[in-house]
């Protein structure tokens, strides 16, 4: 409850559990003959991912993970290659068994639930994109899109009629009958997208969709995820190792390192004030001033600021304030709800602009 | 790029260690210490035992053989077992037969005549494949009626047929639950291993006491022959689907059937058909063989015509068996290839054409089979033209005048080989006492096999003294090794220029895929009319049958060298000579090793099956056990030895190979593991594999 008060931008948020989709407690995943064991062992438990290997040889991937993801944000799993990240996605389906922990989705105890229940819930409610895809390919597009719905039961014609929909939206239309072989990457992980839709889920996860991709088509597919975003305001968590990706499309970001949490928060807030030396290494190459809003720019206001001065509230991203800081003789006032909380002025911005290592 | 690495530090390790391999001294030692014994204890102790000599384990096997004749009708065991088993078998077989061979009433007619049949394969040809083999097929089946062989094919198709039902019966679910469960995997993997290094010819035999003699058993021993093929590949099929795309269907909340039918038959259905296509090759080649249990079909003619060194009879039975190879080979391809084009969207007039195609096909064929259960020439094929006795007459000329005129060249290769190889190297292991020849193969095992595939070894030889077939064993046994090296010999030639020049591989690969769709049995026939019945004649029968296997297992593997590495030779100024001998043949040393296990596997088999053109020794007494009811039992015993033979040259090459892996190639092995198996099991792995090499520092 208390990470999902930070909710960074998603304003639909109120207060209450039913805003909550996914809440993940206490979460390992170990790999091992012995994993349930170490879990359950309290001295084991307290050691760290590499000292867990040293005595036992189990690997653990998810060590004791806990936050909320709340209904219709971008919540961002990011770390780099061997996080843990692809591990916990997965646990949130049970596509791979936690060892130990809670996940709860609306209220329902996924690790409690039976086999054909938990079916039903990824039927349904939550679907996945996966990084290579994992399309059928003796299947043409449309059939591939039209699978969940098969496996659903559900006759030939509704399902074409709501696969024709669903390309329509990821902008497929006119390759309902290629074959995936017969796409580019970037066409075959829209198929992928179209897929996880044509269910109409609650929940859709991403597993590093684009890192297969090109840069280009990866920037595309980005403003797609934000485009289907903005229009059907459904819940994504998005795996990725690319944090200009993550603070692009994510509205909360955690970071995994050896299969655990080093910090949780808005974009922003990482690159504003990184936890440790771990996160500071991660941010580093960020262009700050595209990232940081006036709230962690701001000096005191100075004495003798005329009262009629310009100002700007402390959502506005830096760049976004240099014309009318430039503009401005004096420094700008920064007002957060009716509120001034300080002042920019010309040299704060062009540190940030030009330095980015100036702290 | 990794792999390219490891194998560069691999040949770098192999230049340095192998310049006096560690073997070389004891291996010189022990054949050194053999000449010696062989020449001083020449003949004692060498346990020699007469052709139409008997043991009294013999003996005894006469005694269970005429036990079971006794009791047949009576004992539990094979009233509501054995029996069983054969009735369901025959059953089918009973009614194939029925259809295309003959029935049991009046004119003994089949139900579906040659016209109707042959029109009705054609169109099962087009709508499985394509129009092309629909026309081969149409051809195919006509020539056996033009040889005069109609009735003799329809047996040996309506057995296979059998054959290949039950095999794809029990081996697809077998394969899917191998392919599902590592499980199962484990438990199934030795039995196929064995089924494979079992000689075809070996367990005749056995079934015939058991299921007695005719087509039942027949098919019985070809489903035994057959369907490992089809239950490896299904399990490989299963297997080898990609985890991605079974992840994103669980992540859409497949069940497990849903998972099987929807997912991983649909991707697994090539390396399926695949199989199927091995399945039905095996099939057809046992069918034939096992005309020696009285098995009807175009293997009776081959058998007959050996037997009687009649050349041109076998030759045109054997034309027919390879027609009908030829034939079911390409149509399964085709069906293959289909499964594939199928789903994929031709033309919508081009499909439709091809459905009113098939849709008059059919038509016709309710016509033809209509005319040949109605009109006398349409079920029965016309004997006026028989040009099977004709061929028949010119291949006995032909074969004659070869005989004639290139006698000097066949049979002074035939002599010089016999007397100066083959002859001293048999006369080697045969003449010197058994315990040394023991000692020499168990030092040989030790060196190249390692400790168990030598205590494997020293097991297979005790049975082979225990059974009583010592000598008879050794003389095989020096066919076999003399016909390996002549494979191996041919297979590094050819396999290295295949390997190094895909023109010269798409020159030959062909010839050789055709080489192994052709039935065992039939491979005896040429050789028999080039060099009569004699030793060497199975020999080079062996060499040429086994050849094609060990040429392709060399030359992948020389053409999966990497390029950078000869690359990086050339660079520095190797000729093509050093390229082949520092590079190339080294790095595919898992490769040499590989071929010679499958080629001492095929050369065993086919020298076994030698017996039937001279080829002396175990083949023989297999033989003999067929045909004469008081050596059986010998025949038994020599049924027995074979597989000893077999499992011990399997497992001596098969360890060697295991210990060429365990160089720095092999890590691909572990990449395969799951990430966190990696850790604790990878490890463990690491070490059993190089245990054996400990042994001998």
């Amino acid at each position: 409850m208390s990470t999902t008060a930070v909710a960074g931008t998603d304003t639909e948020s109120a207060a209450g559990s039913l805003d909550v989709d996914f809440s993940i407690r206490n979460l390992w995943k170990v790999f091992g003959s012995d994993a349930a064991k170490i879990v359950a062992d309290p001295a084991m438990a307290q050691l760290s991912a590499d000292e867990i290997l040293e005595k036992t040889g189990c690997v653990t991937a998810v060590r004791n993970v806990s936050f909320d993801v709340a209904r219709g944000e971008v919540f961002v799993i990011m770390g780099l290659s061997g996080s843990g990240k692809s591990t916990l996605v997965r646990c949130f389906t049970r596509l791979i068994e936690p060892t130990a922990g809670q996940v709860m989705m609306r209220g329902q105890d996924i690790l409690n639930l039976g086999a054909s229940e938990l079916r039903e819930v990824r039927r349904r409610k939550v679907s996945m994109v996966f990084q290579h895809f994992g399309l059928l390919p003796f299947r043409s597009v449309i059939d591939n899109a039209a699978f969940g719905l098969e496996i659903r039961g559900i006759g030939k014609a509704a399902r074409h009629a709501r696969a024709h929909e669903v390309i329509e939206l990821v902008g497929l239309h006119g390759y309902e009958d290629r074959f995936p072989d017969q796409l580019s990457g970037g066409m075959q992980q829209r198929v992928g997208l179209a897929r996880a839709l044509a269910s109409d889920p609650d929940v859709l996860l991403f597993d590093e969709p684009f890192s297969a991709l090109d840069p280009l088509i990866r920037r595309d597919m980005q403003a797609e995820v934000i485009r289907l975003h903005r229009d059907m305001g459904k819940t994504m968590v998005f795996v990725t190792h690319d944090l200009t990706e993550a603070l692009k499309l994510g509205d909360r970001i955690v970071i995994m390192g050896h299969g655990e949490m080093v910090q949780i928060g808005t974009g922003d807030e990482l690159v504003g004030a990184p936890a440790n030396d771990y996160v500071a290494d991660f941010v580093s190459d960020v262009s700050r001033s595209q990232v940081l809003t006036l709230k962690w720019v701001v000096t005191p206001v100075p004495d003798d600021l005329p009262g009629d001065g310009p100002s700007l509230p402390a959502t506005t991203v830096i760049v976004d304030a240099i014309p009318t800081v430039l503009g401005s003789p004096v420094p700008v006032r920064v007002v957060d709800n009716g509120v001034t909380i300080g002042v920019v002025d010309r040299d704060a911005i062009l540190r940030e602009v030009a330095g980015e290592k100036s702290f | 790029m990794s792999a390219g690495d490891l194998l560069q530090r691999d040949s770098k390790a192999v230049t340095i260690r192998r310049r006096i391999p560690r073997w070389a001294y004891p291996l010189a030692i022990v054949i050194v210490a053999w000449l010696i014994g062989w020449r001083i204890f020449n003949n004692m102790l060498n346990l020699p035992l007469q052709t139409a000599q008997t043991t009294p384990f013999h003996l005894w096997l006469d005694q269970v053989n005429n036990w079971v004749g006794d009791n047949r009708d009576s004992s539990p065991v094979f009233v509501y077992f054995f029996d069983a088993i054969r009735d369901i078998v025959g059953w089918l077989a009973s009614m194939f037969t029925q259809i295309f061979v003959h029935t049991d009433v009046g004119l003994q007619l089949p139900e579906i005549g040659w016209l109707g049949v042959i029109v009705l394969v054609t169109w099962i040809a087009w709508l499985i494949g394509n129009y092309k083999v629909a026309i081969l097929t149409a051809a195919g089946f006509l020539t056996f009626g033009l040889l005069g062989l109609w009735t003799e094919s329809m047996a040996t198709f309506a057995l296979t047929l059998t054959a290949v039902f039950f095999s794809l019966l029990i081996g697809i679910p077998v394969g899917v639950a191998a392919g599902l469960s590592p499980r199962v995997e484990r438990l199934v993997t030795p039995v196929l291993d064995f089924m494979q290094i079992l000689p075809s010819f070996v367990y005749l035999a056995p079934l015939a006491l058991v299921f007695s003699i005719g087509p039942a058993s027949a098919v019985i021993a070809t489903v035994i022959y057959a369907a490992p093929p089809v239950t490896r590949l299904t399990a490989h099929g299963i297997r080898t689907v990609p985890a991605t795309v079974a992840e994103a269907a669980d992540s859409l909340g497949v069940s497990r059937s849903q998972r099987l039918w929807t997912v991983l038959l649909p991707l697994a259905r090539r390396s399926i058909v695949v199989g199927i296509n091995q399945s039905v090759m095996a099939a057809l080649s046992m069918v034939t063989i096992a005309a020696l249990i009285a098995a009807p079909g175009l293997g009776v003619p081959v058998l007959q015509g050996l037997q009687s060194l009649n050349v041109g009879v076998a030759f045109v039975a054997g034309l027919a068996i390879v027609i009908l190879a030829i034939v079911l080979d390409r149509v399964t391809t085709a069906a293959s290839t289909r499964a594939e084009v199928a789903a994929r969207s031709t033309s919508a007039g081009r499909k439709r054409a091809r459905r009113v195609g098939l849709i008059i096909g059919l038509a016709i064929t309710a016509i033809a089979i209509y005319l040949s259960r109605t009109v006398l020439w349409a079920a029965q094929f016309p004997t006026e033209v028989n040009f099977g006795d004709w061929l028949a007459e010119v291949i006995n000329g032909f074969s004659t005048w070869v005989q004639h005129t290139f006698s000097l060249v066949t049979i002074n290769l035939n002599e010089v080989f016999t007397v100066w190889i083959l002859n001293p190297f048999q006369a080697m292991l045969t003449e010197t006492p058994f315990i040394l020849v023991a000692l020499v193969i168990l030092t040989v095992a030790l060196l190249f096999g390692g400790i168990r595939a030598t205590i494997v070894s020293a097991l297979c030889l005790t049975v082979i003294i225990a059974v009583g077939l010592w000598e008879d064993s050794m003389i095989t046994l020096a066919s076999t090794i003399i016909a390996t090296i002549v494979t191996m010999a041919l297979g590094i030639v050819v396999g290295v220029a295949m390997g190094r020049s895909t023109r010269i591989d798409r020159l030959i690969r062909p010839g050789l895929d055709a080489a192994q769709t052709m039935p065992s049995f039939v491979y005896l026939v040429p050789f028999l009319g080039l060099f009569g019945p004699s030793r060497f004649t199975a020999i080079a029968a062996a060499i040429i049958y086994a050849a094609p296997v060990a040429i392709k297992i060399i030359a992948d593997g020389v053409s999966a060298v990497s390029k950078n590495t000869v690359e990086a030779a050339e660079s520095t100024g190797s000729n093509p000579w050093q390229i082949i001998t520092k590079v190339q043949l080294p790095m595919s040393r898992k490769s040499l090793t590989l071929a010679t296990n499958q080629g001492l596997i095929y050369v065993l088999a086919m020298v076994v099956i030698g017996g039937l053109i001279g080829g002396g020794a175990l083949g023989y007494d297999v033989v003999a056990g067929f045909s004469q009811i008081s050596l059986f039992g010998k025949g038994l015993a020599a049924g027995v030895a074979i597989v000893m033979l077999g499992i011990m040259l399997d497992r001596i090459t098969q360890a060697a190979a295991q210990r060429n892996m365990r160089t720095p190639g092999a890590s691909e092995v572990n990449t395969a593991h799951q990430h966190h198996q990696r850790t604790k099991k990878g490890t463990n792995h690491e070490i059993d594999k190089r245990q054996p090499a400990a042994l001998l520092q």
